[in-house]
């Protein structure tokens, strides 16, 4: 069903259009309202005036984590804090939080979305979703919450961590839909599979996102649970899960544009990419009010194609993403920078370990193990000792992190050492 | 009196409990004792060996981490009875034994050897109590038929 066929079925005249006109507006808005942006505007030697729609974007200083983290914790906000009714935050690149406001009509637009999606992938009033997502600071239990509720949906609020619990209650409500990262979702059905409770559930759709994934997890997804899966995209610096996803047709994810407008650039020499050519995904937020951003730099890689699609909507859409143009690593759904890692271990000890970050998915559930070479300062020669320090680390990187780590002592000079840029990662997951 | 104890951090893999017995077998040094304590992640190796600073260093210079520590090495009879006789001293004092493992056993007697809690206070316990415990020439050079 599509949600809100005017919006999502414009012609491209129209999209046009109004983008240009929401541009325009907010181009005047935030001038006035964010010092920060008046200031690179100023460098720039622009003035609202010249921006008059959509063509003169190119124009716009772009925006990044790292503008938003030297702008922590409300630098960019547009509005009086008196209209943030709501705020979130995500980790940041070494330690501090990302944080994102939001007004009442952020909230609403953002459950529009949310609503969008939903009824993109065959959801109504009628179901029952069970929001798996973490609720709290991250995104996504609060906005498919919201989504869901707006739809009319009953929404069952999991939240992550009991799984047990979560079955229970898919069996006994009869669930009818879940919102969950895939990984996990693998997770809950090979649960299902060994309780052999897998043909007492009823459920026809589930919701991914807030990690990478694959074709051939969808369809082992739809497989073993025996229901249509589709895959959400979103970010908190924009508004969290729902600036994307997927309709029935699977062939790239739908980007709500006339909120939403992406643009693909080639992360080197910065500029725009043709039609179809994989760069990296640059938004500019249309309608937010809180805090919104120019060009925001998601670093996520894919490539865009304008065609209508099979479903009808006109909008733009992404394909699935071909990774990441820095070395962010989504673990579980969480972001994780090995720099984070670094910053960690560092203050520890007065000298940097040499550590080495593995990545890995065991029974569909991530793994982090950081191997930590253990120096002169490190080592006892009592197993306790090093026990406890097996236990230091992962508790250091687990509250940095914000995910359990598994932690490995290894000799000196046994992590690679490399000219340059150390290799600090090794993903085994195979995702792309 | 204290002798110094070669400790070595070994990751759990092939091999590299060899290499530290071929690095020591190349520079003629003798392994009195030792003894291997094992995780499910990484083991460690304790050693008596002839001449401790020297095995160190030759460890170190191939990328080990190995530290020396302190530990004593109590001489006790063979016969039943004398290892309570003396866990229960130490444990009267208010000690506590760390790890502990045998040194090579020379004639009626063998050594134990013991890393506590506090070593200064064991040595004073023990040697109020009559034990004597190995100097380090003889703990290093125990049964060492390399020839002089």
């Amino acid at each position: 069903m599509i949600w809100n066929e005017t919006k999502e079925c414009m012609s491209r005249d129209e999209i046009h259009n109004l983008q240009s006109a929401r541009l325009k507006k907010l181009v005047k808005r935030v001038y006035h309202n964010v010092e920060f942006y008046r200031k690179k505007m100023q460098e720039l030697n622009l003035e609202p005036g010249d921006i008059n729609g959509i063509e003169d974007l190119h124009k716009l200083p772009f925006t990044t984590k790292t503008d938003l983290r030297d702008n922590y914790p409300f630098g960019l906000f547009a509005v009086p804090e008196s209209q943030i009714v709501r705020l979130h935050a995500s980790s940041g690149t070494t330690g501090k939080a990302t944080v994102v406001g939001y007004t009442r009509k952020d909230i609403d637009i953002w459950q529009e979305c949310v609503a969008r999606v939903l009824a993109m992938a065959g959801i109504g009033s009628m179901d029952k979703i069970q929001v798996a997502y973490g609720y709290g600071l991250f995104t996504g239990g609060l906005g498919l919450h919201y989504g869901a509720e707006n739809l009319g949906a009953t929404v069952i609020p999991m939240s992550t961590g009991n799984t047990q619990k979560l079955i229970t209650m898919m069996e006994d409500f009869q669930a009818t839909a879940i919102a969950c990262t895939p990984s996990y979702l693998l997770h809950i059905a090979e649960t299902l599979e060994e309780s052999g409770k897998i043909n007492k559930i009823n459920l026809k759709a589930a919701i991914c996102g807030a990690e990478p994934w694959t074709e051939n997890m969808r369809k082992e997804i739809e497989t073993k649970l025996n229901l249509k899966a589709f895959d959400i995209y979103g970010l908190s610096e924009i508004i969290g899960p729902g600036v994307a996803a997927d309709c029935e047709y699977h062939n790239g994810l739908h980007v709500y544009e006339d909120h939403f407008l992406p643009e693909i650039i080639d992360p080197n020499t910065l500029q725009p990419c043709k039609e179809g050519e994989v760069g990296e995904l640059v938004i500019t937020t249309l309608t937010k009010e809180a805090m919104p951003l120019f060009r925001y730099r998601t670093k996520d890689l894919t490539s865009i194609s304008y065609e209508k699609c099979q479903c009808g909507r006109t909008i733009a859409r992404i394909s699935r993403f071909k990774g990441r143009s820095d070395d962010m690593l989504i673990i579980r759904g969480v972001n994780v920078f090995p720099s984070q890692v670094e910053a960690a271990l560092l203050e520890m000890g007065e000298t940097r370990p040499h550590y080495l970050l593995i990545v890995d998915r065991i029974n569909n559930l991530d793994i982090l193990e950081v191997q930590v070479e253990v120096e002169e300062h490190f080592f006892s020669d009592e197993i306790k000792e090093l026990e406890k320090l097996t236990k230091k680390i992962s508790r250091v990187l687990q509250d940095a992190l914000g995910l359990s780590v598994k932690v490995t002592l290894v000799e000196p000079k046994t992590i690679q050492r490399s000219q340059g840029k150390a290799t600090r990662v090794i993903d085994r997951r195979k995702l792309i | 009196m204290v002798i110094k104890q070669l400790s070595v951090f070994l990751e759990n893999k092939e091999g590299r409990l060899e290499s530290v017995t071929q690095a020591l077998c190349k520079e003629d040094i003798n392994i009195a004792s030792f003894s291997l304590a094992d995780t499910s992640e990484f083991g460690l190796l304790r050693m008596i060996v002839s001449d401790p600073e020297k095995a160190k260093k030759i460890l170190k210079d191939m990328g080990f981490s190995a530290k020396l520590t302190n530990v004593i090495a109590v001489k006790i009879a063979q016969k039943p009875g004398t290892l309570h006789e003396v866990l229960k001293l130490l444990f009267e004092a208010g000690l506590s034994v760390e790890y502990m493992y045998t040194l090579a056993t020379k004639g009626k007697n063998t050594s134990v050897i013991m890393k506590l809690s506090d070593l200064d206070q064991a040595l004073k316990v023990l040697d109020t109590a009559g034990y004597e415990v190995c100097t380090a020439k003889e703990a290093y050079e125990i049964n060492n038929c390399v020839d002089k």
